[in-house]
Formats: structure tokens, sequence, C-alpha cells
């Protein structure tokens, strides 16, 4: 790994983004270093942004390790990710308006049938509707990662409800609170019209059946969910009622809230709840999290949903292989971001090799999520690669693999001072009648040397991330 | 408002007020437990703070014998008692960051703090916290919390929400302390008016905080009907009945006026103002002062079933 692209050196020269850092690093004593350290800490607790790991049960109190070393991009480097992060998300949403619909994609032989419709994720329940706009997947997150200058590769697309962009704007926050200088000293993109995107996102696709101004509310699982910050912060910032399912109900044509001065309809609902939740006449009925229903008031267009219920086949990581052709067969355009090379085991010639070159790959299953359930090669011992082998074996469909990718890593602080360590980025792609994307997104790191897993699950952290503004 | 939010925001009042009745309590009968045996006096101080704090049973059936510690104990820190400090400051706190939009930082500061300081103090070594020091400690956190709001919060329904549950929750406080007087069963007819009984009056007045106010309103002499005519009918004492009656009035006429509609639980408000405006002392203690809070804390409860109904289930059409 010492060969990776370190994104602020090149050619043994600072990166011009780079440059008013790392003098700021270098200069800064160790001392100052740890108070500001706490303070950051003590700044995250203080406003509550904690968060839990599903299946640990123990303290929903924990913090994410924070970093106080930026990311930064140039303005050039930026210009160009955000074409290609716009690109893909009209392309998946297009995707998905036709899988629901005619399927040309399908009949002109460009994925294969049986990926798309017997799909876990694709919901037979809104076949041949289509929701304002033919938005599917409002908020689009792209995990990215770089492995040169200028060389980026898409990780895997998030089509239902990222989460994380909380911490991009609470890690901005606190970076201008404890280090202004470096505010004025560097000009940095501002993210903080995020929430106010958002909710100009979500009102741009009000049903039809909506007159005035559309009201738009957050539909949470509850306060236990891991991601209840971001619901309630979220809520706050864009000024909307945070609702649970049981503050919502249906009468008649609409969805209702239930408040002190009696039932107010509802429009728009951005839920952070899994499709299988949100209505229990609908899917699972043993759920208490949904509004019994929502998805008949959905289908006659007098509410809309964000995202769309079925908008998770877009995101699967069988059909993530295929967004390149996506993009060509919708956009007619070139793909402007990379996806990485990736072998299906359920392909056997896919098969064959992925079990010869098990140490150098990286090995994932199809619907596995939060760094579980994955095989890094190059890091595992031989009895975790044979074990991996036997389950590949026994049930190869449900795995992908993609090579071993020589990740760039970013200066971070660590206790013997600055040191490199692996990042990747999630920048959130807003979809309505428009497409935006803040200059900006959610850096992960991985805290510890040589690691590649930047899950906050599995004890990664977070840095701010920044985009300059010129060169 | 979401009626789920004006719940919490409601809950959240409720159980501050709860907690600091709770201190108040645990204060009653370690003052009362100074008082020497008097003879044939076999009634406990503190069996008379569980019957006022309303979890007797629960106390019996967990700890048994009513000495300072266990009361302590289960008044304080026993997260199974739900109205224990421990349990409203935990309750409060989970409110708080359910309806964490609807709070300013300087509130939800003051829940969290007052959450992590409970932790510390679960942990700390029981000999080395007085009575005295978990008293102090729950009035300054409530205080605290509670200023905060006044402070910081905007003057919305929430607010509104907020001081109605403050000021139910006090009605049904002061009712209940006042009561525990009933329970400290003298032993002799010949008692009453006695020095102990006054010292025992003199106690429900420390333990409301209000011994100095009761002496600049009232002059030097310290007797039963005065103590009641100040908890009961003063609209000078702020922990008197009628004072949080008037309180949970005015929210309410707030709300009807702001939402452009009446409901019942203005009617019951009005009603029990009424009914505390045209009391007197002498009648009060004719209908006997026991029977007299036991209505007060019915209709205070049917007032809170009917803001509940009305505004906060949701179910209101």
């Amino acid at each position: 790994m010492a060969d990776n692209f370190n994104e602020m050196y090149e050619n043994g020269t600072v990166r011009p983004p780079y440059q008013g850092l790392e003098a700021w690093a270098r200069d800064m004593p160790a001392d100052l270093r740890g108070m500001k350290q706490s303070e950051a800490e003590a700044l995250f607790r203080r406003i509550g942004i904690t968060f839990a790991v599903y299946g640990e049960g123990g303290s929903p109190d924990r913090l994410i390790p924070f970093d106080m070393f930026p990311r930064v991009f140039s303005a050039d480097e930026w210009a160009r990710l955000e074409r290609g992060i716009k690109q893909r998300a009209r392309a998946l949403n297009a995707f998905l308006s036709d899988m629901y619909n005619r399927g040309e994609m399908v009949r002109a032989g460009k994925i294969p049938a049986h990926l798309v419709y017997q799909n876990d994720a694709y919901e037979i329940a809104v076949a041949g509707f289509t929701p304002p706009g033919g938005v599917f997947s409002h908020i689009v997150g792209i995990d990215l990662v770089c492995t040169g200058p200028g060389e980026f590769f898409v990780l895997e697309d998030n089509c239902r409800t990222p989460s994380g962009v909380s911490y991009m704007l609470q890690n901005r926050e606190i970076m201008m609170r404890m280090f202004p200088q470096l505010f004025q000293q560097n000009r940095i993109a501002p993210v903080e019209n995020y929430p106010t995107l958002l909710k100009k996102t979500l009102a741009s696709v009000a049903p039809k059946k909506c007159d005035g101004d559309p009201r738009v509310v957050i539909l949470t699982p509850g306060s236990y969910n891991s991601a209840y910050y971001e619901h309630s912060f979220l809520a706050d910032m864009m000024g909307v009622e945070l609702v649970e399912g049981h503050d919502l109900f249906v009468a008649g044509d609409f969805v209702w809230m239930r408040t002190t001065e009696g039932p107010k309809k509802v429009d728009v609902i951005y839920r952070r709840l899994d499709d299988a939740f949100i209505d229990p006449l609908c899917f699972r009925p043993d759920s208490m999290l949904g509004v019994p229903g929502l998805m008949n008031v959905y289908r006659s267009g007098g509410v809309s949903i964000a995202s769309a219920p079925g908008a998770g086949v877009a995101d699967d990581k069988a059909i993530y292989t295929y967004v390149p052709e996506m993009i060509r067969f919708y956009l007619g355009e070139e793909p402007i971001l990379k996806n990485v090379p990736t072998y299906q085991c359920a392909k056997a010639n896919d098969c064959q090799y992925v079990l010869e070159n098990l140490p150098e790959l990286v090995v994932k299953e199809v619907h596995g999520s939060g760094g579980y359930g994955m095989l890094v090669g190059p890091k595992s011992t031989k009895s975790e690669i044979e074990a991996f082998d036997a389950k590949i074996r026994e049930n190869p469909e449900n795995y992908i693999a993609q090579p071993t990718l020589s990740l760039s890593s970013c200066p971070t602080f660590v206790d013997e001072g600055v040191a490199p360590r692996h990042v990747d980025l999630r920048p959130y792609c807003l979809v309505g009648q428009d497409v935006n994307l803040v200059p900006g997104g959610l850096t992960r790191v991985a805290m510890t040397e040589g690691s590649l897993v930047v899950n906050s699950s599995q004890g990664g952290g977070v840095k701010d991330t920044w985009v300059m503004v010129g060169n | 408002m979401l009626s789920r939010t004006a719940d919490n925001l409601y809950w959240i009042a409720r159980f501050i007020e709860r907690a600091e009745t709770n201190a108040r309590l645990l204060e009653v009968g370690a003052r009362n437990a100074m008082l020497p045996d008097t003879a044939g006096g076999n009634r406990n101080e503190w069996e008379s703070v569980l019957m006022a704090s309303g979890t007797k049973q629960a106390f019996d059936a967990k700890y048994g014998q009513a000495v300072e510690r266990n009361v302590e104990t289960h008044l304080f820190f026993d997260q199974d008692n739900p109205s224990s400090v421990a349990s409203c400051l935990s309750g409060a706190r989970e409110n708080g960051r359910i309806v964490r939009t609807a709070l300013t930082t300087q509130v939800w500061e003051a829940l969290n703090t007052a959450h992590s300081e409970l932790a510390d103090l679960a942990r700390t070594e029981r000999s080395q916290l007085s009575t005295t020091d978990l008293i102090d400690w729950t009035l300054r956190t409530c205080s605290l919390i509670r200023g905060a709001g006044l402070a910081t919060q905007l003057r919305n329904d929430g607010y509104d929400f907020t001081n109605i549950g403050h000021y139910l929750e006090r009605a049904d406080s002061t009712a209940r302390i006042l009561d525990v007087k009933y329970y400290v069963l003298l032993p002799d007819v010949a008692f009453v008016g006695s020095g102990l009984d006054n010292y025992q009056w003199r106690t429900v007045l420390r333990a409301m905080n209000a011994t100095r106010a009761f002496h600049w309103v009232y002059g030097g002499e310290v007797n039963a009907t005065k103590i009641v005519d100040f908890l009961v009918l003063n609209r000078q004492a702020p922990r008197s009945l009628i004072n949080a009656a008037d309180g949970v009035q005015s929210h309410l006429d707030r709300l009807a006026k702001n939402y452009g509609k009446r409901t019942d639980a203005q009617d019951r408000a009005d009603a029990l103002v009424g009914k505390l405006d045209t009391a007197t002392t002498e009648r009060i203690f004719d209908e006997g002062l026991h029977e007299f809070l036991r209505g007060v804390i019915r209709d205070v409860n049917a007032l809170g079933q009917s803001v509940h109904e009305n505004y906060l289930s949701g179910d209101a059409r």
C-alpha cells in the first residue's frame, strides 16, 4: 500500500488545493491540537450527534471519530466530479422510471430481465405508476474512491435513503467554529444551503392534487434508530415536522398528520424507513412503523414519497455493473465516472476467476451493506479466505468481487502527528424538477493505518470536505 | 404542532416538576423523622411520604421496611419507580431527545447535563451522598432546566403545552405534599394545635421553600389555617393551588385564542379556578382538609385527561 496516492502531494510537491493546509498542520503545536480535538469532541457531544451501531446493542450515544484535517478538492476536480455525479443520478432515475413502465432497456437486451424483475428490491406494487416528475430517487448518494489525480471510481450507488449528510453539515460547522482563520485564508465553497435545496427538491415533486404550498414531513422509524439524530437535524433545518408512523393516518384520498389543531394534510413524505415497513397493508403486515393505507394514497396521486417505493432496485450491487450502460442508453452520453470492474459470481466464468484470485480481490455480498460480510483478500488470513471460498461455492449468486483498488489517502491527525489514511467520499445529489449538488460531501476515513474499511460501524471516522472556489 | 411533539413537551414539564416534588417529599420526610418519638405515635413519618407520592404499594413490595435509606433509594435512584427523580429526569431527557427540534440548545443542554450528572451520582458511593445533597442537586437541576426554557423557548403553542404540564403537575404536587400532613397521624387529638402539630406544619412550608415568603405575607405566627390559606388560596404564593390553576387556565386560554377553538379543557380549568376562588379556609376545614385535597387532585387529573383528549392524543377532529 506504500505506493498509493496521497491526495496532498504530487511529484514530491504539495498539490495546490492543499497548500494552505500543509503549513497549518505542520505548525500546529501538539498541545493545541489535543485541545482542539477535545473541543471538537465536546461540541459533537453537546449537539448530540451520536450514532448507534446496529446489532451491537450498547449505548446509542457513541461518537463517530472526527478528524480535523480537511479533505480538499480543487474547483476543476470538483467540476468534473459534479458532472459525473449528476449524470449518474439522472441515469439511475431514468432507469427506475423505465423499469416500472415499459422496460425498454430490458427489451433492448441491455440488461437481463431476471436481474430486475426477480430482484428483491423490485416492488411489483408500484409497477405501472410514475411518480411526479418521473423521479424515484430524490437523494442519490454515490460512494466514490480515488486512486490517482483525477482518477475516480464509483464504489456503489445509494438510491433509497442515504444517510450521513448531517455529518457533512456539522463537520463544516465545527471546523468553521474552531478554525475561522482557515476559512478566511482559503476560499471554500459553502455547503450550508443543502437543507434549503432538499426542501425545494421535495416540494418540487408534490403530487398534482396538492394545491397551495406543499406540506413536507420527514418520516422516521423513531428515536431508537441509529440515524435519528440526522432525521431530527434535517427536519429542524428544513422547518418541517418529524413524524413517526402513528402520527400519520389515511382518510379518504389523502394522508393526514395528527396535530394539536386537528388533522392536517400531508403532501410529501421524505421517509427514512425501508420499503418493507412503510405500509403494513401493502408490505410487511407486522410493521408498526408505517402508515396503513399509505400506498393506496400514493398510487392514486394523493401524496409523494421520497425516495419512491421500489427505488432500491437501482442500487443493487448486481445492477451496479449496468449503470455505465444506463448512461449510454438513456442519456446518449459516455459515463464520466468509472465503475470498478466487477465480477459476478453468478456467471460461471467470473466465478471461476474469483475463486482462483481470492487473495487479490474484495468480495462483497450482493445485498450486504455497511462493510459487513465482506472479504478484503490482501488483508485476510488464509483461513478467512478458505472460509469465503466455501461460502461462494455454496451460493455464488450472493457474491460479487472487485479488484483491490489502490485507494488514495489523505493526511490525517494521528497520535504520532500527521499520517496518510485511506478515504472515500459520499456526495448527496438532489433530484427533483432540477438536479442539484452542493459542493462537498461526506469524507469517511479509515482511522487505522493501512485499513481500507471506512464504515462508521467498523470504527471509521469522518472529515470536513472542502471544494475550493477558483484555483 | 404535531400532537406527539406537544405530548412530549408536556411530559418533559411534568417530569421535571415531579422530580422536584420527590425531592421536596424527601425533605419533608427527613425533617419529620428528626422529631422525637412521641408517646403512642407509632406511625412512621416515611410511610406518610410514600403515601403522598402515591407509590407506597410498589415500595412495600420491593423494600418492605420504610426506613430513610430505602425511601431515599426508592424516591431518588430507583428506575423501577416510575416517579423517582432518576426515572423522571431520564424520562424528561428521553422525551427531549425525541423532540430535540422543539427545544432550544440551552434547554437540551440542561436536560443532557442532568442526565450525565445523574449517572455520576448513581455511580457514587452512597455513604458519600447525604440526603441533603440529593435534594439540593434535584432542586438546582430542575430550576436550571425550567429557567433555560423560560429564558429561551419560543412563545408558541409548544410553550403553552409545556406550561400546562408544569402547572398541572404543580397543582397535583402541592395538593399531595399538603396531604402528607393528613397521613402523619397525630397520636392524640390533644396534640392538634400543639407544638408538635405546628412543627409538622412548618415542615410543609419548608418543603415548599416558602417559610420566609410565608412570614412576609402573614407575619410571625404559624398555624394550620394560615398555611392552608397560603398554599391553597393565596395568589401570592408561587406554589399555591390557585396559582397553579390560574397558570393552566391562562395557557389554555391562549391556545383557544390562537387556535380559534375552545374545548372542554378550558371549561374544566375555569371550573377549577372558580372553585378555589370561592373557597375559604373555614369551609375547607369544615369539609375536612384531606377530603378537599382529594377533590382537587381528582379535578386536576380530569383536567389533565381532557387536555390529553383534546390536544395531545391526536384523535381530536
